[in-house]
C-alpha cells in the first residue's frame, strides 16, 4: 500500500491538535490521519505538548461544590452513544471519522451533477459560506477552470487526480488559496472520489465557462 | 516556559497508577487525587479559553466524569496522563461550548492505515519522549514559548493569533514552526 505523499501543512496539524480548527477542516485532517501514520505520529507529539502545557499552567482554585457535585454523579447511568451504525466493511473506502458523517455507502448518496463527468454530494456541514462536499469524478473528467475567493482543501479517498502538474492519490491532501486558478482533472485509474471543503464559492475563469457562473453551484 | 513543572507523582503515587486504580477498582480516593491535581489546571485552561468560572466548573465535571468512566480505555503507550486529559478537555470544550462534533480517528477502524510495527519498548520510549519534550519546552526562547502556550490555551487558529498580537501571519507561523522544529529535532536527535 502506498502512503500519502501530500500532507496537510504543519499549521493545520497544530490547530487540529490544539482544537482550534472548525469542524469541516478538522474532518479533512482527521480523515487524512486515518490514512497517514506519519501525520498521526506528529499529531500525537503535538497533543503531548498540549498535555505538558496543561500540566504547567498556573492552577486556579476550584470550588468545593464542584467536587461534591461531581462525586454525586459518579454512579449515574452511562449515556447512550448516538451516531450512525457502522457501515458494512465493503465501504472501507471511507475511513472513520468520515464514515460516521456520511451514514451511507457512497453509491447510495444523492449525487448531484455538476458538469460532464463530475458529481457532488453536499454534506451540509459548516457555517456561513463554508461548504463540505464529496466530489465524484469519472476517469479523465475535468473540473472547469476556476479560482476561489477563499481556500479549497481536498482529500483524495479513491483513485486520483492531477492538479497544477502534481498527482494526488488516496490519502493525499491538496490545499489552494485565492491565488490559484486551476482545472483539476481525474487520472485514468478509474475515477476519483474526494472530500472537499471550501470557504467561499468558486469562480469559473475559463473564457467560455465564465458565463456559466450564475448557473453552476460549484 | 520556565514555570512548566511536570508533576508525575501525587503523594508518592504516579499519575498512571492513579488512573489504573480508578480503572481496576473504581478507587474514589485515587480519583479524588486526580481531581485535586487536574481540576485547578483545567479551570485555568478553560478560563483562558474564555469560560466564566461557573461554565469552567461545569466543564471540569464533564471532563473528570469522562476520566472516571473511561479510565480503562487509557493506554499509556499512546499518551501520558496529562495528554490524555488534555485531549478529553479539548474535545468536551468543542462538543459543549462550540456545539460541534470533534472528528477523531478510530484506532480500531479496519480502514485505518497502520503504522510500521512498533517495538516492544515503545512505552518506555514514549515516556522518554515526554521527558525530553518537557526539557525542550523549558529551553525554548521566551517568544516562541509564549506563542506556543497561546496556541494551546486560547483556542486560536494561527491567523487569529496573528491579528491579535499585531504580528504578521508569517511571523506567527515561523515562530511556532521554529518552536515545533526544535521540539521535533530534540526528539529525533536523542533517539
Amino acid at each position: 500500500m502506498t502512503l500519502p505523499g501530500h500532507h496537510p501543512v504543519d499549521e493545520l496539524l497544530f490547530d487540529y491538535a490544539s482544537g482550534a480548527l472548525n469542524e469541516p477542516v478538522a474532518l479533512v485532517v482527521a480523515t487524512h490521519l486515518a490514512l497517514c501514520p506519519t501525520c498521526r505520529h506528529q499529531v500525537q507529539a503535538l497533543e503531548e505538548v498540549g498535555g505538558l502545557v496543561l500540566d504547567g499552567i498556573e492552577p486556579q482554585p476550584v470550588s468545593v461544590d464542584c467536587l461534591e457535585a461531581l462525586l454525586a454523579r459518579l454512579d449515574d447511568p452511562l449515556p447512550h452513544d448516538i451516531g450512525f451504525p457502522p457501515l458494512p466493511s465493503e465501504t472501507l473506502l471511507l475511513p472513520q471519522p468520515l464514515r460516521s458523517y456520511i451514514g451511507l455507502p457512497p453509491e447510495e448518496l444523492a449525487w448531484r451533477p455538476v458538469c460532464a463527468g463530475v458529481e457532488s454530494y453536499d454534506m451540509k456541514l459548516g457555517q456561513g459560506e463554508m461548504r463540505t462536499r464529496l466530489f465524484r469524478l469519472r476517469a479523465g473528467a475535468v473540473v472547469p477552470r476556476h479560482t476561489h475567493r477563499g481556500t479549497e482543501l481536498t482529500l483524495v479517498l479513491e483513485g486520483g487526480f492531477l492538479d497544477c502538474g502534481r498527482h494526488y492519490g488516496r490519502g493525499d491532501v491538496c490545499w489552494h488559496d485565492c491565488h490559484i486558478d486551476h482545472s483539476p482533472c481525474a487520472d485514468n485509474s478509474g475515477g476519483c472520489l474526494c472530500l472537499t471543503v471550501t470557504d467561499a464559492p468558486l469562480q469559473l475563469t475559463g473564457r467560455l465557462s465564465r458565463f456559466l457562473n450564475p448557473f453552476l453551484r460549484l | 516556559m520556565n514555570d512548566v513543572e511536570f508533576k508525575t507523582q501525587i503523594d508518592g503515587r504516579p499519575l498512571i497508577d492513579l488512573v489504573g486504580a480508578v480503572a481496576q477498582n473504581r478507587d474514589r480516593l485515587a480519583f479524588g487525587a486526580l481531581f485535586g491535581h487536574f481540576a485547578p489546571r483545567l479551570k485555568a485552561y478553560l478560563l483562558r479559553l474564555g469560560c466564566d468560572s461557573g461554565c469552567a466548573e461545569e466543564l471540569i465535571q464533564e471532563v473528570m466524569l469522562t476520566v472516571w468512566r473511561r479510565a480503562e480505555t487509557y493506554d499509556p503507550a499512546l499518551a501520558s496522563v496529562p495528554t490524555w486529559i488534555f485531549t478529553i478537555a479539548r474535545n468536551k470544550r468543542i462538543d459543549l461550548l462550540r456545539l460541534e462534533r470533534r472528528p477523531e480517528i478510530d484506532l480500531e477502524d479496519p480502514a485505518l492505515v497502520p503504522s510500521a510495527p512498533e517495538a516492544a519498548d515503545d512505552r518506555i520510549e514514549r515516556t522518554e519522549d515526554t521527558r525530553r519534550l518537557r526539557a525542550a519546552l523549558n529551553e525554548l526562547p521566551v517568544e516562541q514559548a509564549e506563542l506556543l502556550r497561546l496556541a494551546y490555551y486560547e483556542d486560536k487558529a494561527h491567523s487569529t493569533i496573528s491579528l491579535e498580537r499585531g504580528l504578521p501571519l508569517g511571523t506567527v507561523k515561523s515562530r511556532l514552526r521554529l518552536a515545533m522544529e526544535r521540539l521535533r529535532r530534540i526528539l529525533r536527535d536523542q533517539r
